[in-house]
């Protein structure tokens, strides 16, 4: 590569104009796309360090480093950011964001000027929740529970409820917009069963986005006005019921939980095929399956609650449906597999990804079944099996597949290419440094030790230990991937067209696309995934080094 | 205690047997699939890799018969693990008629528990050996959660509401006693101990009361200090309210019409609000002992009821079962 190559390049979206203002009120899905990036690395960061700081106490049983109270705000400020600040919005916000109007052959979303409504909704939640950590911080962990947080606790409650009641419409908003989007805006002959199955899976986290998260805001208002005016809702000391709040709060953030692990399906699925240089197999029951995970996540979230009190009865339905919900997940599980049987695989980064994500999701999806079983979850409810499994969930699953899809859109979003061997070496930093971490806590767990544990019972110390050592090479892990992309965007090898030889829309135009996508809307007359049969055995490596030589 | 490190806890309850077969079940079950998951997609990554010369013809896009067994399958399998594990959960939620009673107040951050004679302790609890136990337990302020990791059993500790949680020890010797609800600054230091004791043991630990805390309420029945008897006659003969012989676990008619079992909930319900609930015959005459009364009082107060009631040989089986 060389410098002409950069002048002659044809005008993009980020070459378009480079001024603040054009950037802050811009109505470019991809703009804004990258917008959400900046902001969830910014949350990832500051979760990430309260995580560590975390894990830096818990290395001895004593409470040497913090004060109880200080502890209390470190796990609440983790979860409070990862979840509402970074979980919920990467795949869909930032990789979402920028893919749909592609993948759909679409200019934009439907409505521009709502999706940065919902940024700046996102910016401001995210920003006032920031600062109530700093005026002196919240305690009561991310789940909220009355009547500690709506009488007990002296900490910056109200502030961070707002926060996280503000950052919700940003995705009521977004989740609108893919909806609509997604109906209205495919381009000529792009039908639903054309659709790339990422496209499937974000309309489904969409549904749930717009149905559930109003009722988040109606149970962090109810809090606000217990807190507030002193109006008794969940307080039984002023008439109220505790166990109200946890059925408002689960029901929303149950499926929450399915916004964040549904898009990363999607994610998965178009590597797979990439990699694999071939249709998913079973195409329409991923499709299906989605939609499956979208209902039946509704009518599971008793199954948080089996030792709160509820009825035994309530726990029986919630266990069976509970298991239900599984069989959609293992039918994504096993089509992936089957999807590389007779395939053209090639082990590159997001590849590496994807078959990170298949084991560790597999294992937090299995580890569910335990959590399901009723009189499994009464022993291990509320310890750090529970941390084990659910991280299992939302880092080795959502989080892999947002990095593996970063590495796979990254040259189609900045035009270059990142540098494969520091990007393979980090992926197995995160696998490895990932499994030290949480595989011990399943062992803590079901030895019974509790969650939210400032101080603990000697005899954890050893397995504590190893999860703090494997926390700091996933610590390294996540570095590395945040130091070269940046490099990467300056110096990195200019991307071609559709370096890894994928079949979606987004590949048909070039790298970084035109401001209005397509130099014309396309008309699609394929299926998805219709590898030719020299997709199969071209190396995409090779192609990028001949373009790049060609350059 | 033993402290030593183990990969798996220790057994001291007729649960725990129980509870680890199905977790065996379960990790043999999903290690199988892990592996085999994880050895297919290793075994195809490798055999297929690009550019390797396997044959690579004829390949499937879908096969109804392949998608249908692995929804059929995991469907088998989860429908055994809901029906093991739910008639476990069914155990443990129901307590065997004729357990040992104890009370439990949980609050920021401490737990007392109060035995039938009148004997209290706090962050330590001890129960006789092989002998069902059933602890009922509220809290003063926010939720909590009472959990014995050695016993494999846990339940939530609400304010404003009773919930119970039985176990029978197996095994004598000293056990964790955690929170496990998040409560506030000092969570994990809400902990105690369980002692398991031979039951003579825990019958001379009961009736030490020269190193034991002093009993709630100096000794007597706390249902005459408060007054109680000046309406509620023991005796059975017409008062201005209702005799309160034989009426835990029994159903009561209301002023409205409608029916109500005198379970814990009510009978707290009663003392503290009264007229919530009037016994039919009767007025709403009696005054509301909130704030005048502990939590700790209101379980001594209900205990004693039940007492009253177990004089009476008559009352039916069954009754005093409730959710």
């Amino acid at each position: 590569m060389n410098g002409a190559v950069i002048t002659t390049r044809k005008r993009n979206y980020l070459n378009a104009s480079y001024t603040v203002r054009s950037w802050l009120l811009t109505h470019d899905h991809k703009r804004i796309g990258l917008l959400y990036l900046i902001g969830v690395t910014f949350f990832f960061v500051i979760g990430g360090l309260a995580a560590a700081v975390v894990r830096l106490e818990l290395m001895t049983p004593r409470g040497d480093l913090t004060e109880s109270e200080t502890y209390n705000k470190l796990f609440t400020m983790h979860g409070i950011t990862m979840t509402f600040f970074f979980l919920i919005p990467a795949i869909p916000a930032v990789l979402g964001n920028f893919l749909v109007p592609l993948m759909l052959g679409a200019r934009d979303l439907a409505f521009p000027r709502l999706n940065l409504l919902s940024w700046y909704l996102y910016m401001l939640g995210g920003l006032m929740t920031m600062w109530a950590i700093l005026a002196g911080g919240v305690d009561t962990g991310w789940t909220f529970y009355t009547p500690y947080s709506s009488t007990y606790s002296n900490t910056y409650v109200m502030a961070t409820a707002v926060g996280v009641f503000v950052a919700g419409f940003s995705s009521i908003l977004t989740g609108l917009n893919f909806i609509v989007t997604t109906h209205q805006m495919r381009c000529p002959g792009l039908t639903w069963f054309r659709l790339p199955l990422f496209i499937w899976s974000m309309y489904a986290a969409s549904l749930i986005m717009v149905l559930a998260t109003p009722v988040l805001a109606a149970a962090l208002l109810l809090v606000g006005l217990e807190r507030g005016l002193g109006i008794g809702i969940f307080d039984p000391a002023m008439g109220g019921d505790p166990l109200l709040f946890q059925h408002l709060f689960w029901f929303y953030a149950h499926p929450a939980v399915y916004i964040m692990v549904l898009p990363a399906f999607g994610v998965i699925s178009e590597l797979v095929a990439c990699f694999s240089r071939r249709r998913p197999f079973g195409y329409a029951f991923i499709g299906y399956s989605s939609f499956a995970i979208a209902i039946l996540g509704f009518l599971v979230w008793g199954h948080h609650m089996f030792v709160s009190g509820q009825s035994v009865y309530a726990g029986l339905i919630f266990s069976l449906l509970s298991f239900l919900v599984a069989i959609p997940s293992g039918i994504k599980v096993f089509n992936w597999t089957a999807t590389l049987y007779k395939a053209s695989i090639s082990w590159e980064t997001p590849m590496l990804y994807a078959f990170g994500f298949m084991g560790l999701f597999t294992m937090g999806g299995l580890t569910g079944l335990f959590l399901a079983c009723l009189a499994i979850d009464v022993h291990v409810h509320d310890t750090y099996f529970v941390v084990a499994h659910f991280h299992y969930i939302m880092v080795g699953g959502t989080v892999m597949a947002f990095l593996g899809g970063i590495h796979f859109w990254w040259p189609k979003m900045t035009g270059r290419m990142y540098p494969e061997s520091w990007a393979r070496l980090s992926a197995i930093l995160i696998f490895v440094g990932f499994n030290l971490t949480f595989f011990p806590q399943f062992i803590l767990g079901y030895l019974g030790m509790p969650r939210r544990y400032h101080i603990y019972p000697e005899e954890f110390q050893v397995l504590n230990v190893m999860s703090s050592a494997g926390a700091s090479i996933l610590g390294v892990g996540y570095f590395f991937p945040l130091t070269y992309l940046v490099w990467s965007m300056f110096y990195g090898a200019v991307a071609p067209e559709n370096p890894f030889g994928h079949t979606g829309l987004e590949w048909q135009t070039a790298s970084p696309p035109p401001t209005d996508n397509f130099e014309q809307i396309p008309v699609v007359t394929q299926e998805a995934y219709s590898f030719g049969p020299d997709d199969a055995l071209r190396g995409p490596s090779e192609e990028v080094i001949s373009i790049v030589q060609a350059s | 205690m033993d402290t030593s490190f183990r990969l798996l806890p220790e057994q001291a309850s007729t649960f725990a047997p129980d509870v680890d077969l199905l977790f065996a079940f379960l990790m043999l079950v999903s290690g199988l699939l892990s592996l085999g998951i994880a050895g297919v997609i290793v075994w195809f990554a490798i055999k297929y890799r690009r550019n390797s010369a396997a044959d690579r013809r004829a390949t499937p896009s879908h096969m109804l018969l392949l998608e249908l067994s692995w929804i059929v399958g995991p469907f088998i399998l989860s429908m055994i693990l809901f029906v093991w594990g739910a008639k476990l959960f069914f155990a443990q939620r129901h307590p065997v008629e004729g357990a040992l009673e104890i009370s439990c107040v949980g609050r920021q951050w401490m737990w007392k528990f109060q035995h039938p004679n009148g004997r209290a302790e706090i962050n330590a609890l001890h129960v006789p050996l092989n002998q069902p136990v059933k602890i009922n337990m509220i809290s003063e302020d926010v939720i909590h959660s009472l959990y014995v990791p050695a016993f494999r059993v846990k339940q939530d500790v609400l304010p404003g509401r009773y919930s119970t949680l039985w176990f029978q020890a197996s095994k004598v010797g000293r056990y964790h006693l955690f929170c496990a609800e998040y409560c506030g600054a000092k969570h994990s230091g809400m902990i105690g101990e369980v002692h398991v004791l031979e039951p003579t043991r825990y019958q001379e630990w009961l009736s030490d009361v020269v190193t034991g805390t002093p009993q709630m309420g100096g000794g007597g029945r706390l249902f005459d200090q408060l007054r109680c008897n000046t309406c509620h006659m023991t005796g059975g003969e017409v008062s201005r309210g209702p005799s309160l012989l034989n009426v835990a676990g029994r159903r009561v008619p209301l002023q409205n019409g409608q029916q109500v079992v005198a379970d814990d909930d009510y009978l707290r319900e009663s003392i503290l609000r009264p007229a919530a609930k009037i016994v039919a015959g009767y007025h709403a005459l009696m005054p509301s002992f909130e704030g005048q009364v502990s939590e700790e009082q209101i379980l001594q107060l209900i205990s004693e009821i039940k007492a009253m009631s177990q004089l009476d040989a008559k009352k039916p089986e069954g009754e005093l079962k409730k959710e």
